[in-house]
């Protein structure tokens, strides 16, 4: 099981989404994909696609301008 | 109804080519599967180096609109069409590149980003793309 960090801080519309579907694409059942951004928008998207893609949010918070959001394949 | 989203790219002003491959990308990340089929003056932007080589559709003031809106999107930090364009085919968008135009206009297979484009056809193509489709847009 890996762990992937994707760093989209400072990017806007739509590259944090796919950067995040990306790393899905890569990733293997069990890994941890953590996605850090400031992009507002993307903090509501990218949970919106990981339900649509039967993936399991292991948590979404937010500190600040940054938010952060783990999944799990 | 399937989940996909198609999309013809008839126009080439450079605004309309990015909703165009922002709505894609933005497809194929939510799960979509998603195709853009090249028309007209949308065609001419897959040519080599023609990509962001459009005006905008709106206030492009002989080209002063299209450098204030460039400038802008930098500030923004938007993403190049070209990574846009990248992001979508990794991710397995589909482009389809119209014949009857490459026809009309004179543009040779060689004259296109031939790396870029998965099949060359007309009507009945598209068809068959959006036959099926959840959502089908023209830009």
């Amino acid at each position: 099981m890996a762990e992937v960090k994707v760093d989209v801080r400072g990017e806007t519309c739509p590259v944090p989404l796919v950067e995040v579907r990306k790393a899905i694409k890569k990733a293997a059942p069990g890994d941890i994909i953590e996605v850090i951004g400031t992009h507002p928008a993307s903090k509501k998207e990218i949970p919106m696609a990981a339900h649509a893609l039967s993936i399991k949010i292991l948590s979404d918070e937010q500190t600040g301008e940054e938010w952060k959001i783990r999944l799990q394949i | 109804m399937s989940d996909k989203a198609t999309i013809i790219v008839h126009s080439g002003d450079l605004d309309k080519i990015y909703s165009a491959l922002i709505v894609a990308n933005g497809a194929l990340a939510m799960g979509m599967e998603a195709s853009l089929y090249f028309t007209f003056w949308g065609l001419l932007r897959l040519k080599k180096g023609g990509l962001d080589q459009g005006g905008l559709s709106k206030m492009n003031m002989l080209g002063l609109g299209r450098l204030m809106i460039r400038h802008r999107m930098k500030k923004a930090n938007v993403a190049s069409l070209e990574r846009l364009i990248r992001d979508f085919k990794e991710l397995g968008g589909k482009i389809i590149a119209c014949e009857m135009t490459m026809e009309i206009m004179g543009v040779k297979r060689q004259d296109l980003n031939e790396s870029l484009i998965d099949d060359y056809g007309a009507v009945g193509s598209y068809i068959q793309e959006a036959r099926d489709a959840a959502i089908t847009l023209l830009v």
